[in-house]
């Protein structure tokens, strides 16, 4: 199970990379092989959108389970991944690059401090029971 | 045959479960409530249960044996003999959700052929695997709508000459939810035309819901609301008499981007109100949102066609509180009538029976206007049904008409208090010319007497 070192966790499975102060989301390599063949993405949220830490920003569709995607961090969207929904495979194949889902200006760093490093991710995917 | 237990097969059950005996699993009951007297009466043999029931029975009237002039959602259209053959096989007659594609190709291949069947007779690209009825089918349209906006939308406007069951359906879904109906307001005309609807569209819309043919039996153009709720972005629903399908411009050209149904009319008896078949299809860019269950066409490990329920991540028992919908079931078997009804009459068995409702419902409307005290209450082209103002209150009429064997129309004054005196006649294939005469010959004589 991948679960890239420079990048900060949620319990809930997603994954945020941050340059700067933009903020790049996706769901990781352990959620999407929880959830199987994803067969369908929808992006709940759009560019200008002004969003806080805990909303839904997308929902994913596999063949056997619905599951939201929710933002690690507020701040103002960017960016979506127009082409993602088109090919919500690459979510199986490529969770943390061609996957990223939404991309936030956040508006407080602090919130980073809130979230699992690597390290704590992977204990509480073991946890989980993977 | 049903094979019960064997004593030694309760013995090992026993065993296994750590008890001596039936009565040890039972003790918290107390003696005195094992055995309550039930008080019934004692048991019949198959014979005086037979003869019982077909005396209880033989209090009924139907329309096998009296003329009917009634429609207002259910129609009396005729049954070829090849529906109750197919339905009653075993293998279809008692299956159940085809959870299981490895046995259940049959039922599945049946439904995927239901969906087709109605896709192309509504105009639409998907179709779903039927609800209940006409009325649960429009409460869906409304579920839907509500769940395509994320429920940022909650307003949804019913036309009123939508079946007046239908919108009462709808509010006792939506009881209790954020969704405001409108369209209903008492001062509302009843007869007015589809475009005055359009004002009361804005951007808290998700949805307006008309029929086709309307409650009135009106064919209305609906294309400039279709343009006007689509300006809005706004959803439209349209609910139709599938026969009348058989002749008229299917609603997916011309818009609609959900079509609801009653599917009775189709080879399913009028059984006092049901089990009946809710048609529902719509686009295929809301086919995620739609409820219901859904059959999909794919091949197996051997490269062979097979069939599947399919999108089921959609479904309750999936995506639980966030799914459209409670509802996952479909009237299997309803379905599968309506589906024998269309492939035995094809494209043009099915226009032919339109044809006929459609003229000897105008015949009908031409004896009765012209007889004095009554006349047409509208002059919008209609299809098979038709509103007659009436010189005395429908129940009189109808009164009177019963003790001919005749089944009157429906009273409109039930739920259009402004329509007293008015009476919605149906009239399908299975009314003779003969029998349309005469009905004239006794609302005449009502008229006169």
């Amino acid at each position: 199970m991948n679960i890239p070192t420079q990048l900060k966790y949620t319990e809930n499975d997603e994954w945020i990379r941050v340059d700067g102060n933009i903020g790049s989301i996706g769901i990781t390599d352990f959620a999407q092989e929880q959830l199987s063949d994803i067969v369908f993405i929808e992006i709940l949220i759009s560019e200008g959108d002004v969003v806080k830490k805990g909303d839904a920003c997308a929902t994913v569709e596999s063949v056997k389970a619905a599951a939201d995607v929710y933002l690690p961090v507020s701040g103002k969207v960017v960016e979506i991944n127009e082409a993602l929904p088109d090919t919500p495979e690459v979510i199986n194949k490529d969770p943390y690059s061609g996957a990223w889902m939404v991309r936030i200006e956040l508006n407080d760093l602090a919130e980073l401090e809130g979230l699992l490093d690597a390290t704590a991710y992977e204990k509480h995917c073991q946890e989980k029971g993977q | 045959m049903y094979i019960p237990h064997t004593d030694s097969d309760r013995e090992a059950m026993l065993q296994t479960i750590g008890v001596k005996s039936l009565e040890q699993l039972f003790q918290d009951v107390p003696p005195a409530h094992r055995f309550p007297d039930l008080k019934l009466p004692p048991a019949l043999t198959e014979m005086e249960v037979l003869a019982e029931m077909q005396e209880i029975a033989s209090v009924n009237d139907t329309v096998d044996e009296m003329t009917c002039f009634l429609g207002a959602g259910a129609y009396h259209h005729y049954i070829p003999a090849a529906v109750d053959a197919v339905l009653r096989r075993g293998e279809f007659y008692s299956a159940y959700t085809p959870y299981q594609p490895e046995i259940s190709q049959g039922t599945l291949q049946a439904i995927f052929e239901y969906q087709s069947l109605i896709a192309a007779l509504t105009g639409m690209e998907v179709c779903n695997a039927s609800h209940y009825d006409g009325a649960t089918a429009v409460a869906e349209a409304v579920n839907m709508a509500y769940a395509n906006f994320r429920s940022k939308r909650n307003k949804v406007i019913l036309s009123p000459a939508l079946h007046p069951q239908y919108r009462e359906t709808a509010r006792t879904y939506e009881a209790g939810s954020h969704i405001l109906i409108a369209g209903e307001e008492p001062e509302t005309d009843p007869f007015a035309g589809p475009e005055t609807l359009i004002p009361l569209i804005d951007d808290q819309t998700a949805l307006v819901i008309v029929q086709y043919p309307d409650f009135f039996g009106r064919i209305c153009d609906y294309t400039k609301l279709a343009e006007a709720v689509h300006a809005a972005g706004t959803l439209l629903a349209v609910s139709v008499n599938p026969i009348a399908l058989g002749l008229l411009t299917p609603p997916g050209d011309y818009g609609a981007d959900i079509v609801t149904g009653e599917g009775q009319p189709l080879g399913i008896p009028l059984s006092y109100g049901g089990p009946y078949l809710g048609l529902f299809a719509t686009r295929k860019e809301y086919v995620r949102k739609m409820a219901g269950r859904l059959v999909g066409e794919t091949v197996d490990t051997r490269g062979q066609r097979a069939y599947v329920l399919t999108l089921t991540a959609r479904e309750q028992h999936i995506r639980r509180e966030k799914a459209t919908s409670n509802i996952c079931t479909n009237q299997g078997l309803m379905a599968l009538a309506s589906t024998v009804y269309l492939s035995l009459l094809g494209k043009n068995g099915l226009r032919q029976v339109a044809e006929l409702c459609y003229h000897k419902a105008h015949y009908a409307a031409e004896c009765i206007s012209s007889i004095s005290g009554y006349g047409m209450a509208s002059n919008v082209p209609f299809f098979n049904e038709f509103v007659v103002r009436c010189p005395r209150s429908v129940s009189e009429i109808n009164n009177h008409l019963l003790e001919y064997g005749i089944i009157g129309g429906y009273d409109l004054s039930q739920d259009y208090p402004q329509l007293a005196n008015h009476m919605l006649i149906a009239v399908t294939e299975m009314n003779t010319r003969d029998e349309i005469e005469w009905l004239a010959d006794v609302l005449t004589e009502v008229s006169n007497g």
